[in-house]
């Protein structure tokens, strides 16, 4: 085997400049493979960050308008979801697995002292952290006795604490006024993606709605569920849901302006589905790239081949089997393929890695869903993978036109 | 060693250009001979070699290569024939350009399975041996033409063949060199008794060998013994 690298290598040192223009053009195409596919996936990693801290199977229940009549009930019915409509879904839906539902109220003051502003007051459930990514660097978020006994307490953002706590004051176990009732703060977040500019309060729903429900009951349940990994299921689920939910609060569950179901399930597949369409478009033309540094390899190898025929003659003269000579000219087309595309992923890696240091170093990436544009390492070993059989490939013709030199012929030639 | 029986060759067989070059030849020649194949350009000779040298093939026949029936061998089978019974020198001396003396002497060895050490030992030993010790490492254009055959001949000799086809192996030199080649031949013949067969035109060097067979429009004209081999240039 060595031996056989020592024999190709010294016919490769015979044309160092056609062996390095050939090498060229495969590890150009490599280097573009590399970096389209690094572009890919540095869209692909954008996006999926705008997802992070996102529970990504989340369906949404919201309440509306009945439009046909149903069961006896008529038509432009207001639909209306209460604690009750919570405790159905919970009980009645098997694939719930984490839930929060709540409603808003806009508080004409909130008031600690002296300090006043008006924040939004949103509730939720417990398990509200599991549907926005939230961080606490003081305290924490409502938690179960809270909503069991329907406590006066309130989690709040950066500005409130800005706002209200004036030189450094500890905000926790203080008594903040909203509306003239008093909610103890018992926890203070940061939202780590996406700047609100009015960061809400939170409270829990069952304190909400014994103090500020006017009859317009809640209006959104949101739900985690497991295994919908195909718009079908993601589908079904809806289905179902509405089915039940129809059920239970009387309206027809064909009726989609009673109550409308969105399934973020079904987003973030398509979204998948478009980012494999992508890749899969990034790679044909990565794949054109390397098929032109092919034609150029084989190209340069039936040159090679025709150049070398009095040579490839004697050889078989002093008994070089065809099997030999195939297999020194192919391995010779995937020296020249492997060694030109490493330096070509070599190359592209680097790129991509310094736009990924750049994109990091420019406040990751502002408003372009792009962030590190740098592909894999199963990738890489495709890649490779590929490098070898394209190596085989190129060299396969001219290896067979080798075989059918004759070495009477080639030797007569001068 | 070498036995034919009623050889015909014909180029472009079926095809109105053809041309029958091999008219039925009957050969034997025994281990160890030193002979000679003269004739005319067109007589075939050259024809004859390549069938000898498993370079070509034959139509009608029979060629029988030390026990061996060469007819219809793949070729890796002939590649394998050629490289472990036959030497051949050229009169182009046909080493690779690109490797110097030794790297061509051992190239057969290469093809062979040989180790490159073992290898490279054995073609210095056979370089000693033609007298191209000091040469060993020179690419062939920096070689006269008569040490570029003495390459090819340590190339032939150096896989022990049973036999060594040379085609005109005087051909592109001068005469103090022909003569130099021929008795390297004969050396070669008489101390590893190795059978000899030299196609040429050139009288001079006919006459150095033990038998010489003439051809005449693919046929054999005369076989004739050489009782008094003569090196003269």
């Amino acid at each position: 085997m060595f031996d056989l690298l020592g024999e190709i290598l010294a016919t490769m040192k015979r044309n160092k400049m056609r062996s390095f223009l050939t090498g060229f053009a495969v590890a150009w195409g490599i280097f573009m493979l590399i970096v389209l596919l690094g572009a890919g996936q540095g869209l692909q990693n954008g996006v999926k960050s705008e997802f992070e801290g996102r529970a990504i199977n989340t369906v949404t229940l919201y309440p509306g308008r009945t439009s046909v009549p149903y069961k006896g009930y008529r038509s432009d019915r207001r639909i209306r979801f209460d604690e009750r409509t919570v405790e159905f879904v919970r009980t009645n839906i098997p694939e719930v697995g984490y839930l929060s539902a709540g409603f808003s109220y806009s508080p004409t003051s909130v008031a600690y002292g002296k300090e006043y502003g008006t924040w939004q007051l949103y509730t939720g459930t417990q398990d509200h952290v599991k549907f926005e990514h939230m961080l606490f660097p003081k305290g924490r978020f409502i938690n179960e006795v809270d909503m069991q006994q329907r406590r006066k307490v309130v989690v709040i953002g950066k500005t409130v604490v800005e706002a209200l706590f004036k030189n450094g004051e500890e905000p926790l176990g203080k008594q903040i006024i909203i509306d003239g009732i008093a909610f103890q703060v018992i926890g203070v977040y940061e939202k780590p993606f996406g700047q609100s500019f009015s960061e809400p309060m939170y409270t829990p729903l069952s304190t909400a709605l014994m103090l500020y429900d006017r009859g317009w009951g809640i209006n959104q349940i949101e739900f985690t569920v497991e295994g919908i990994d195909t718009e079908e299921k993601a589908d079904a689920l809806s289905e179902r849901v509405r089915a039940k939910m129809g059920a239970y609060l009387g309206f027809d569950p064909a009726d989609t302006s009673a109550m409308y179901v969105r399934n973020s399930a079904k987003d973030a597949i398509q979204t998948f589905r478009i980012f494999g369409f992508i890749n899969m478009f990034l790679w044909v033309i990565g794949f054109a790239c390397i098929m032109a540094g092919i034609v150029g390899v084989a190209n340069i190898m039936l040159v090679t081949v025709r150049e070398r025929t009095r040579e490839i003659g004697i050889r078989k003269a002093i008994g070089a089997t065809p099997w030999s000579i195939i297999r020194s000219i192919i391995i010779e087309s995937i020296v020249i393929t492997t060694v030109a595309g490493y330096i070509g992923i070599v190359c592209g890696m680097g790129v991509t890695e310094l736009i990924s240091r750049g994109l990091n170093a420019g406040g990751g990436g502002g408003q372009m869903p792009f962030k590190d544009p740098t592909v894999g390492l199963g990738i890489v070993f495709s890649v490779l993978l590929l490098l070898v059989i394209c190596g085989v490939v190129a060299g396969l013709i001219p290896a067979l036109r080798a075989t059918r030199i004759r070495p009477i012929e080639a030797m007569r030639a001068d | 060693m070498i036995k034919i029986r009623g050889l015909n060759k014909t180029y472009n067989l079926g095809l109105p250009n053809a041309l029958h070059v091999l008219k039925g030849i009957d050969m034997d020649i025994a281990a160890g001979e030193f002979l000679s194949i003269m004739g005319a350009s067109g007589s075939g000779k050259s024809t004859l070699l390549n069938v000898i040298g498993i370079l070509d093939n034959y139509d009608t026949g029979e060629y029988i290569l030390d026990g061996t029936l060469v007819r219809g061998l793949s070729e890796t089978r002939s590649a394998e024939l050629r490289n472990h019974k036959v030497g051949f020198i050229f009169q182009s001396f046909n080493l690779i350009s690109f490797k110097n003396a030794m790297e061509n002497v051992a190239l057969p060895l290469y093809y062979n399975g040989v180790p490159r050490r073992k290898r490279n030992e054995l073609a210095m030993e056979y370089l000693e041996k033609l007298g191209l010790g000091a040469h060993a490492h020179h690419l062939p254009s920096e070689l006269s033409g008569g040490q570029k055959q003495r390459v090819a001949i340590a190339r032939a000799l150096i896989s022990r063949p049973s036999v060594i086809l040379a085609d005109e192996p005087t051909g592109a030199l001068d005469t103090a060199t022909s003569r130099e080649v021929v008795e390297i031949m004969r050396e070669v013949n008489r101390t590893d008794g190795i059978t000899m067969i030299i196609v040429t035109h050139e009288l001079a060097v006919s006459k150095a060998t033990d038998r010489i067979i003439y051809l005449r429009d693919g046929l054999i004209a005369s076989d004739e013994h050489n009782p008094n081999p003569v090196i003269e240039f």
